[in-house]
């Protein structure tokens, strides 16, 4: 854009000297713990003296980090399962509706993407109180797929609003009932923006913390809640260890949506 | 819709419009059961005593204590600062991406999607090990002779802004970024061609234009800011007390839920007036934008 200043050379080195910092500032806390879970050391030190897979064994060899590791990635799991769907069902009835009912439909699908996280924490955590549902898977995933909806919701109605419509009325018209429609033409071509949002709905449950941290507990702590509750402790290296997991799995699985959406 | 003149036609359409609107129901009832259901508990448990009977005592007691307007001060000091440093640090970067070649603006891109796609706790763990009185930022300063003492950079209100702000400001740069590449890179042309300087260009052209994006940045900064819990908790180390900590304290605590529901209307009253608030300044930019198209 600023091509038309080819000879203001000083402002554009202050730009992109200014420009590499900001890059440093935002990468920096994310490579910061890989060398660190790499370390033979109880201490923080930087560079490591020495190297070991120790934080790695200490994670993989504690029940309560694996309990952990289990609960979040089922929580994962079942979340992507149950709002993939519903966010599909949703996404069709808004784009096929069109006009105001749409537009209310899609905010209050929206809603707990805008509500701060620890309102949406508490009051779950009241009403799941009085039903005594505290402390149980269920309370938690029903807080994910709420949070995962319309995360889902994002990727699949541009998507929709891309797909061919007479398709359907095609398949309709030749006699497929609306299960066969759905499942058979929009499914199948939507199975790209599908595998987005299921891994993007996988992802929110999995960085989920808050909800976690007030409605879980014991056996069904979610590794966020875990992770949470040792860093208000004390520093363990262990940390590092499952942050760079962490971040490498994250990495790959944003990888394979990005590659898959440009091939 | 073309008119239907038949009536069979025009209750297959009705019908047809019943089903669609049935699809997006279990979505709803999810939303209902786990987020509207909710708040309308805390608003209800607000009114109750431990004891389960009416009270507006919960109101009085919690409007009353210094701690709450201590915590809305917190609250509104670690916005409004995490705000005006993503101006600062977010438009110069916005404007160096909207300027690179498409393809260094992609590779940048997806270094400021990375942290987007880290774990917020991954993040705040990466922070103490850099702020940490014998972390690396403090054995850089005082190795280097820059300070003598290392610094207090974290367990206070400046490694929690800090932290904030490492979490907004990519969320804050989307929209500006995006606001700037749409700019008409012919009006940056001629700006420059009638001799108005860089700064003068940067003033009176990209600025304005992209004057929407950073609006729209600023209220996603206030909406995820004004409940952040888990900076905060981590990176204020006791100290800094926002309205989220007071709620999670008030709960957990002194198992108080009656005045941990009263903070937690007063966050949603304060979301309503920002809510407003933008709404409003959105407006006043439209007007300005449809005044100078008749200019």
């Amino acid at each position: 854009m600023l091509e038309a200043y080819p000879d203001n050379r000083l402002a554009r080195i202050l730009l992109w000297s200014f420009c590499a910092l900001a890059m440093a500032f935002l990468m920096l806390p994310t490579l910061v713990v890989v060398p660190l879970s790499f370390s033979a050391s109880d201490l923080l030190e930087f560079p490591p003296r020495a190297y070991s897979l120790r934080w790695y064994e200490n994670f993989f060899g504690s029940a309560t980090w694996m309990a952990g590791l289990r609960t979040s990635l089922i929580l994962g799991t079942l979340t992507a399962t149950l709002a993939v769907p519903l966010a599909l069902l949703a996404c069709i009835s808004i784009n096929r509706i069109g006009g105001r009912t749409a537009l209310a439909i899609q905010g209050a699908l929206l809603t707990p993407s805008i509500v701060p996280g620890i309102l949406l924490a508490i009051g779950l955590f009241f009403v799941l109180a009085a039903q005594r549902l505290v402390g149980t898977l269920f309370g938690v995933l029903v807080g994910h797929v709420v949070l995962a909806i319309p995360v889902a919701c994002i990727v699949l109605l541009p998507a929709l609003a891309r797909f061919d419509w007479n398709q359907v009325q095609a398949a309709r018209s030749l006699g497929a009932n609306w299960a066969r429609a759905i499942g058979g033409i929009i499914v199948p071509q939507l199975q790209i923006s599908l595998l987005s949002a299921t891994l993007m709905a996988f992802l929110t449950s999995l960085d989920e913390s808050v909800i976690s941290i007030f409605v879980a507990s014991g056996q069904n702590s979610t590794l966020p809640k875990l992770m949470f509750l040792s860093l208000r402790d004390q520093i363990d290296p262990t940390i590092a260890a499952i942050s760079t997991l962490w971040t490498v799995i994250v990495l790959v699985a944003v990888l394979i949506v990005t590659l898959r959406k440009k091939s | 819709m073309t008119v239907l003149a038949d009536p069979a036609l025009a209750a297959d359409a009705r019908r047809e419009r019943r089903f669609f609107l049935s699809l997006s129901l279990p979505a709803l009832f999810i939303v209902g059961l786990a987020a509207i259901l909710p708040i309308a508990w805390i608003i209800r448990q607000s009114f109750l005593t431990t004891g389960g009977e009416y009270t507006v005592g919960n109101y009085e007691k919690v409007l009353s204590s210094g701690l709450t307007w201590s915590a809305l001060v917190t609250t509104l000091e670690l916005s409004l600062g995490t705000l005006a440093i993503c101006i600062l640090l977010g438009t110069p970067l916005a404007l160096a991406l909207a300027s690179a070649r498409p393809r260094v603006a992609n590779l940048l891109m997806a270094f400021v999607m990375l942290p987007l796609w880290t774990s917020i706790l991954v993040r705040t763990y990466g922070w103490l090990v850099l702020l940490r009185r014998e972390g690396l930022i403090n054995a850089a300063l005082t190795g280097s002779g820059l300070t003598a003492e290392p610094l207090p950079l974290v367990y206070n209100f400046t490694g929690t802004l800090i932290g904030m702000v490492h979490y907004m400001l990519p969320l804050f740069l989307l929209p500006v970024y995006a606001a700037m590449r749409d700019i008409d890179a012919n009006l940056v042309r001629a700006s420059a061609s009638m001799g108005a300087t860089l700064g003068q260009t940067i003033r009176t052209v990209i600025l304005p234009l992209s004057a929407g994006g950073i609006v729209s940045g600023s209220l996603i900064v206030f909406i995820y800011t004004i409940g952040f819990f888990i900076t905060p908790a981590v990176l204020g180390g006791g100290k800094v007390n926002p309205l989220s900590i007071r709620i999670e304290r008030t709960l957990s605590t002194f198992q108080d839920w009656g005045s941990a529901s009263v903070l937690g209307i007063l966050l949603l009253v304060l979301m309503a007036l920002i809510g407003v608030m933008f709404l409003a300044a959105r407006r006043l930019l439209a007007r300005n934008k449809f005044g100078a198209a008749h200019a």
